[in-house]
């Protein structure tokens, strides 16, 4: 498969308390749409990513606000939901759209507007991406799961609580490098280990923080593509799937056997192995996220997150930079837009574009989760 | 603000632990299935009442909670793999943070879990607490 990547756009993430969600899409679109350098009328469809309009700030029917004020009807607009995987989710409908031969161009959107609610509301709706009745109504939360699913990697495979806290150390450090990111300054092991504790043994500077922000990207078939530009990025390979939506039904806590599944899917569409990704977007809402997702995906063995970590793999200049753009973690997690935030990065590093961050790749690879692991989406980019 | 029906259809399970049971692979299911995912349409769904007693097999302390838990934060959460082969999650009680370890033996009790505000629905349910050898 060959989907190329005509243009990308993103707000600022942050606490963006004088921006509307409208506005927040419009401006991510507006950009994606000039830097494809296309037209409005050359647009099939919509696609867009959003947990949750309708718990955040009372909108349903995301499709056809983001189609009105965007300036694109009749254009038919669908939104795409699995909670923290929306963004990338919607990515997959666009390709399958293409790819389909039913659409030529397609605009992919991804957008949430988190602060308007207060903070014990937001822990509320995150944990909707959990099972209610089963885990969220019983006092279940979001970092909870996280923080079981770390106390059990640590159990079972020794990982220690430093090497948590070096993901969101390096996160940290890449983000300074990127101005669109929600924190743009340096942490350190001692300060993860003094921060707030949220869910034991997860404290503040481990999770991903309550972000607004909107992403954006202009795909089109390769045929299509070559009207507009000579050499795209290429999106190779598209993969999904499906877990228990609890935690306890899993068979092992202490692995992501969506991301396992996703990525044997991706790989093969690619028809690459990992050993060939160069550079990578991981879902890190926890650090412990970013562990199982580079053991998952197979960048190391399983129970070796957290050593490989330490010892530099994932770091800008080494084998595999993870998350140069500062991931979840740093740059922001405005919910349904981080998987389309996250093919943006991807695609700014394969082009060249990623400036101060800059890393030399080839090929790129995008992870995105929905709640603690029920969905998983994994894309593969290629010059 | 729950819904009344949403309540009072999980009562069994919430309050006796009534799980199901697959007749045709002898699987044991809680949260209650009515569709045994390994067998799907061979499926033979009964209920299925469990004993209440398990092991931890992962737990937190949750400190910053959602609205209808603000009161009882800190509190411990675990995931608890009980003697029939399911597993739950649970709040434990009767236990401090520095007590908790992996692999310690549990059983159910009958507790309050959180109230609708101070005029909705009051639910009840299974917590955990640790098995005590006098």
């Amino acid at each position: 498969m060959k989907v190329a990547v005509l243009g990308v756009g993103l707000t600022k993430f942050g606490e963006l308390w004088e921006t509307s969600f409208t506005e927040l899409f419009v401006e991510a679109g507006t950009k994606a749409i000039e830097n494809a350098n296309i037209d409005g009328k050359d647009i099939d469809a919509i696609f867009v990513g959003n947990m949750s309009g309708g718990r955040f700030i009372d909108q349903e029917h995301i499709s056809s606000l983001i189609a009105d004020y965007a300036g694109l009807t009749p254009i038919p607009s669908t939104r795409v939901e699995a909670a923290c995987a929306s963004g990338g989710l919607a990515i997959r409908h666009a390709i399958m759209g293409i790819e389909s031969g039913f659409y030529d161009i397609v605009v992919v959107g991804g957008v949430e507007k988190m602060t308007d609610v207060l903070t014990e509301r937001t822990t509320q709706i995150l944990a909707t991406a959990a099972e209610q009745e089963w885990e969220a109504n019983l006092g279940m939360t979001f970092p909870g799961l996280y923080a079981m699913m770390a106390r059990r990697h640590m159990h079972e495979y020794g990982t220690t609580r430093e090497q948590l806290a070096l993901v969101s150390v390096k996160n940290h450090r890449n983000a300074v490098n990127n101005p669109y990111a929600q924190f743009r300054f340096e942490i350190t092991v001692e300060d993860v280990l003094n921060s707030t504790v949220v869910a034991e043994p997860l404290r503040l500077l481990d999770c991903s923080p309550i972000t607004d922000g909107a992403a954006c990207l202009v795909l089109a078939s390769e045929k299509k593509a070559k009207e507009f530009v000579d050499n795209p990025v290429y999106i190779i390979g598209s993969g999904q799937a499906s877990s228990t939506i609890s935690l306890h039904g899993r068979e092992n806590i202490a692995i992501m056997d969506a991301t396992i599944n996703a990525a044997k899917e991706a790989y093969k569409r690619a028809g690459i192995e990992a050993k060939q990704i160069e550079v990578a977007e991981v879902h890190d809402c926890f650090t412990i996220a970013e562990i199982l997702a580079i053991e998952g995906l197979g960048f190391v063995k399983i129970g070796k997150g957290g050593k490989a970590t330490e010892e530099g793999l994932t770091e800008i200049g080494g084998k595999i930079p993870v998350n140069t753009s500062g991931g979840l973690k740093a740059k922001g997690h405005p919910v349904g837009a981080t998987g389309v935030a996250q093919a943006v990065e991807i695609t700014l590093q394969l082009r060249g574009e990623a400036e101060k961050r800059q890393v030399n790749a080839d090929i790129g690879l995008t992870h995105n989760v929905g709640g603690s692991g029920g969905t998983a989406v994994v894309h593969i980019f290629s010059k | 603000m729950s819904s009344i029906p949403r309540f009072w259809r999980n009562i069994k399970s919430r309050y006796n632990l009534v799980g199901t049971k697959c007749l045709n692979c002898n699987r044991v299911y809680f949260p209650p299935r009515n569709l045994c995912p390994k067998c799907r349409r061979e499926s033979k769904i009964v209920e299925h009442k469990l004993e209440g007693k398990g092991i931890v097999l992962t737990y937190t302390t949750i400190h910053v909670s959602p609205e209808d838990f603000g009161k009882q934060a800190p509190y411990i959460m675990a995931i608890v793999k009980l003697d029939e082969g399911p597993k739950l999650t649970t709040q434990i009680v009767n236990c401090s943070p520095e007590e908790m370890k992996i692999g310690m033996k549990v059983e159910a009790v009958f507790r309050k879990i959180k109230e609708d505000g101070s005029s909705g629905i009051i639910h009840y349910g299974y917590k955990f607490q640790p098995i005590r050898t006098a």
